[in-house]
């Protein structure tokens, strides 16, 4: 088995770690950088709750290997936020009550930080087609639907924070 | 958990090709991993050696060539394919089918070349890209050839790619002039229980040309020549009584097989079903891309 050295930068962070092959990369993530908000759920890719964002695509952490992220920006749940100022996302998702259990919803928030990064002002279907990938058990999709157009519209008018995702 | 494993990273593809040929059954080629990480994290395969193909240069990447063939690198992700202007514009069918494949990390990261090798039969794009005649270029080193798709496929998960051999391109060769092509599918699952594709060309209110391939819902995808034979030639106007015919034909040539994906009869009822409405949705594209 050959140890890999890769440099990577998370949350802004940069980081210089040795990782083997086989070591995926939210095992890299929660076990040795501590980032708990990376959750896993289905582990074979469904579901979403373990999505992050390398060089701003979204991954899923579960299956997707630690080693892929070398030389690269990883961005997690835990970069999003300033202290207690949250990123428009968040604040949408607050807002609009669109999570209950909360398991999935670090995955949620950081596919419509991509999404939106991709398509500023994307339609409800659009919303609907990019956001497949990410399931939710409690709530059902209305009000994430609806917190994710009300982002869109906050990040298109200025936002409030500092970082605009 | 993933069993320990050692990571190849070749310069060249005949660099990978010496590696599997040294390492034989214990290698294995990784691209996007989104379908062997999978297969290896539940403790179905094992591989001691995973050679790296995302370090070869050359082997990502779409390009149109002068006779208007979609040139593909077999290690390009499905989302450059689902939103690369020149695949959108010039085989929307391709770009439309890409944008429903699995879900947005899946395409972020899993690549036209590895779907096809991993020849996992509940997938998309084996099925439409037949109905191009599309080819694969298979390398080792010393050597190259170049098959019809529909020959890469022998059976669930196999190939007849030989040992030391490399996918390394899919070309797409244009469709005629008055022609279009449809990709339907169903399923309640991640995957795909059905998938339809067709190809239609038009000339003086006739089908100059019908294609059609099925995947999904037997072991390999392939085309459906006997059902296309009921269509060729047909005035358009006509179309309606061959095409049950062509569906009820493709359905039982398809191999249908129960599984997690619903029943051999349910399959077969929606090869017909979705072999209407791609054929329909063709003739349509067809008439609209001549409105315009």
């Amino acid at each position: 088995m050959n140890a890999i050295p890769m440099s990577v930068t998370v949350n802004g962070e940069a980081h210089a770690l040795t990782v083997p092959p086989h070591e995926t990369l939210i095992e890299c993530l929660r076990d040795r950088l501590g980032l708990l908000g990376v959750k896993k759920s289905c582990d074979v890719q469904v579901c979403g709750a373990c999505t992050v964002l390398v060089d701003d695509r979204p991954v899923s952490a579960c299956t997707v290997l630690a080693f892929e992220a070398r030389g690269k920006h990883v961005r997690t749940i835990e970069g999003l936020a300033h202290g207690d100022d949250l990123h428009p996302v968040q604040e949408a998702f607050v807002e609009h009550g669109a999570l209950q259990c909360g398991f999935c919803t670090p995955g949620m928030i950081m596919a419509t930080v991509a999404l939106l990064a991709e398509n500023p002002s994307p339609t409800a279907d659009e919303v609907k087609h990019y956001m497949r990938g990410n399931i939710c058990r409690c709530t059902g999709y209305k009000r994430i639907v609806e917190a994710i157009l009300a982002a869109s519209e906050r990040l298109a008018t200025g936002p409030r924070t500092t970082d605009g995702g | 958990m993933l069993r320990p494993f050692e990571l190849c990273e070749p310069a060249s593809v005949a660099e990978a090709s010496e590696l599997l040929l040294r390492h034989g059954e214990a290698a294995r080629i990784y691209a996007g991993g989104t379908e062997l990480i999978l297969a290896m994290k539940e403790g179905l395969i094992h591989y001691d050696y995973l050679v790296n193909v995302k370090t070869v240069p050359g082997l990502a990447g779409v390009r149109l060539d002068a006779d208007g063939s979609l040139r593909i690198g077999a290690a390009t992700p499905h989302r450059v394919l689902e939103r690369d202007p020149s695949v959108s514009e010039r085989f929307p069918a391709i770009a439309r089918m890409e944008a429903d494949v699995a879900n947005v990390r899946v395409r972020e990261v899993g690549t036209l070349g590895g779907n096809l090798c991993f020849a996992e039969p509940h997938a998309d794009p084996g099925a439409l890209l037949q109905v191009f005649d599309a080819t694969v270029r298979l390398e080792r080193k010393g050597g190259a050839r170049t098959i019809p798709l529909e020959r890469l496929f022998v059976g669930p998960f196999e190939t007849c790619l030989e040992g030391d051999e490399l996918l390394t391109e899919i070309v797409v060769p244009p469709l005629a002039p008055r022609s279009a092509a449809v990709y339907l599918k169903f399923g309640f699952l991640e995957r795909p229980s059905v998938g339809v594709g067709v190809a239609v060309t038009l000339a003086d209110g006739h089908v100059a040309d019908a294609r059609i391939a099925v995947g999904s819902v037997g072991p390999v995808p392939r085309r459906m020549r006997d059902a296309e034979a009921r269509l060729q030639d047909r005035p358009v106007a006509d179309s309606e009584a061959a095409l049950a015919e062509a569906g009820r034909i493709a359905a039982r040539a398809s191999d249908a097989i129960t599984d997690l994906h619903g029943s051999a009869e349910y399959k077969e009822h929606l090869v017909g079903v979705l072999l209407r409405r791609a054929f329909q949705a063709a003739l349509a594209a067809v008439a609209g891309s001549e409105r315009r």
